[in-house]
């Protein structure tokens, strides 16, 4: 007796999820076109034509509950109607900058599976009705390459896709950076909001590369099945970095909700016993290991630990490695990282960053100062950058309590000097 | 019913915002201000429109508060709520 196959992909297991990436895939392979159509069906283009049709699309994803994979988890949808609402236009960005050292997902996507992105790219185009699109990566990226042969293997695209390289610093990948330099070249953010008046002016959607694959699928088959996988308020699955002391660091495709002890074990489970995980990427959160281990990761749940899930990045952090330096470490690079337009952060990170390295080589004394300038700076900058800093070391301080009282009493770090755990991209 | 705005790219601390102002504005120790973020007071909003059209660079702003329209907010990542563990 043969049943028909399902041909939508599917989940197996929690630990068995294939969307995104095909299943037993070698991970070092780019599927060309009939690959790619051979597994998931052609572009669904003509699904939904005409006016009705791009609205049925945006009803869809809404539906489906997508969230952005960018960072912030904005509810997919919303944006796509806003933008669509917005006067004159269209332009889509396609944000694969992946400006986090700590996430390698983006990455992994684009050189697995590039006409994934490409799809969604333009279903995101003809929701908004948009003509032209730009894919932001990193200069000098080996992903350039990789989607130029990608771009010419497909000729019935009714959108333009340019391709652009954009500067290699943490913020230039912020939203608002994006457009910036689109426009004219500076890449720091502004107060101007993309959706409203991004590029050349125009109505803009600025969408994380793996937000518009997942639109890619979502068009294909479904709300429904979207929700198959994932939780009622972070549905699907989604694409996490799994790096630090693990045994296989590496990108792996989780049903969100996964708890995180899970996502380590796909990794190969903890290389030596860990003292924290961080969550987030460099502006996420530092949480100790007993409280990581459980914590589903969705959106909601991070968030009634009071922490944003944020970019899908695990860092595991070893009970050798001391998290106060760690941080101190990382907050080096923020600062230096920081656009230096609005105060608060171009001075106030680099204070951080100084009492940090101070409570981590034994000087207790500035941990009131260090406090107040915690509690002065969020909030203060044009873009969340700071605010991310500061969350690192805010729950730093909580996570890492016993080394900070054992600094403060005068104790140097026993792993001042390194090893580190955190990867950061020094820029040339 | 307005409140105190402030725009961090162009705001060049020149601080005289604090000295007009000095009831709802306190600088940082960097210098940059730090606003009242509630409502100017009735008896205060002639002095914070004059500070407000002082400030060198035009950064701060008297807004009219008006009822906030639900508009998509996709510049960044979250700045979730942050509480400081006590210390002392
Ligand atoms: C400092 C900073 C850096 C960012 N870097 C990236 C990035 O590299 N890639 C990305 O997709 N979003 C990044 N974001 C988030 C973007 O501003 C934006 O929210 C996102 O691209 C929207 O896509 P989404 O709705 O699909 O998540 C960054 C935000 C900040 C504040
Ligand atoms: S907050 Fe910092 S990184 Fe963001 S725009 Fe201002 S100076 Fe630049
Ligand atoms: S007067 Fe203007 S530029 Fe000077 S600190 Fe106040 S807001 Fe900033």
């Amino acid at each position: 007796m043969t049943a028909t196959m399902d041909p939508r992909p599917h989940v197996r297991t929690a630990l068995d999820v294939a969307r995104l990436f095909a299943r037993d895939a070698d991970p070092t392979r780019t599927a060309n076109l009939d690959e790619h159509e051979d597994r998931l069906g052609p572009l669904p283009l003509a699904v939904y034509p005409n006016r009705p049709g791009r609205q049925r699309l945006i009803d869809t994803v809404a539906r489906a509950g997508l969230r952005g994979r960018g960072g912030a988890g904005f509810p997919t949808g919303e944006k796509l109607a806003a933008v669509a609402a917005g006067k004159g236009r269209a332009v889509v960005v396609a944000n694969g900058c992946e400006g986090d050292p700590t996430s390698a997902k983006d990455q992994a996507l684009l050189a697995r599976s590039p006409h994934l992105v490409l799809d969604g790219i333009a279903l995101a185009a003809h929701a908004v009705g948009a003509r032209e699109a730009i894919l932001c990566v990193h200069r000098d990226s080996p992903l350039i390459d990789v989607v130029y042969a990608a771009l010419h293997e497909r000729d019935r695209d009714t959108v333009a896709v340019e391709v652009v390289e954009v500067p290699d610093r943490y913020v230039a990948s912020e939203a608002s950076a994006l457009v910036n330099f689109l426009n004219n070249g500076d890449a720091r953010p502004t107060t101007t909001r993309p959706s409203v008046r991004g590029v050349r002016g125009r109505p803009t959607l600025v969408d994380n590369v793996e937000t518009l694959a997942h639109i890619a699928l979502v068009a294909r088959f479904g709300d429904a099945w979207f929700r198959e996988a994932g939780t009622p308020d972070s549905p699907g699955t989604l694409l996490v970095t799994v790096g630090g002391a693990v045994n296989r660091p590496g990108v792996y495709e989780i049903e969100a909700g996964l708890p995180l002890s899970d996502a380590l074990e796909l990794a190969g489970g903890e290389s030596e016993a860990l003292a924290a995980v961080q969550i987030g990427g460099l502006g996420g959160s530092w949480l100790p290991i007993d409280d990581a281990a459980e914590l589903p990761l969705a959106h909601e749940t991070c968030r009634d630990v009071g922490i944003p899930l944020g970019v899908a990045a695990l860092v595991a952090l070893p009970a050798r490695a001391c998290g106060i330096a760690e941080t101190a470490r990382i907050l080096r690079h923020l600062a230096d990282e920081s656009a230096g337009q609005c105060g608060p952060c171009m001075f106030g990170l680099p204070a951080v960053a100084d009492d940090m390295e101070a409570l981590a080589y034994g000087d207790g004394s500035v941990s009131g100062q260090l406090h107040r300038r915690l509690g002065v700076i969020p909030g203060r900058g044009a873009c969340s950058h700071p605010d991310g800093a500061v969350r690192l070391a805010v729950t730093a301080l909580h996570t890492f309590a016993d080394d900070v009282a054992a600094h403060a009493h005068g104790e140097p770090c026993h792993a001042a000097q390194g090893p580190f755990w955190t990867p950061l991209r020094i820029p040339a | 019913m307005s409140t105190l705005r402030l725009d961090p790219i162009m705001c060049h601390a020149h601080g005289l915002c604090a000295e007009l102002l000095p009831e709802l504005v306190e600088l940082d120790e960097w210098g940059y201000p730090l606003l009242d973020p509630d409502e100017v007071p009735p008896e205060l909003e002639a002095a914070a429109k004059r500070a407000a059209a002082a400030c060198p660079t035009l950064a701060l702003k008297l807004e009219r508060s008006v009822v906030p329209v639900p508009a998509p907010r996709e510049a960044g990542r979250p700045s979730g709520a942050l509480s400081l563990p006590r210390h002392g």
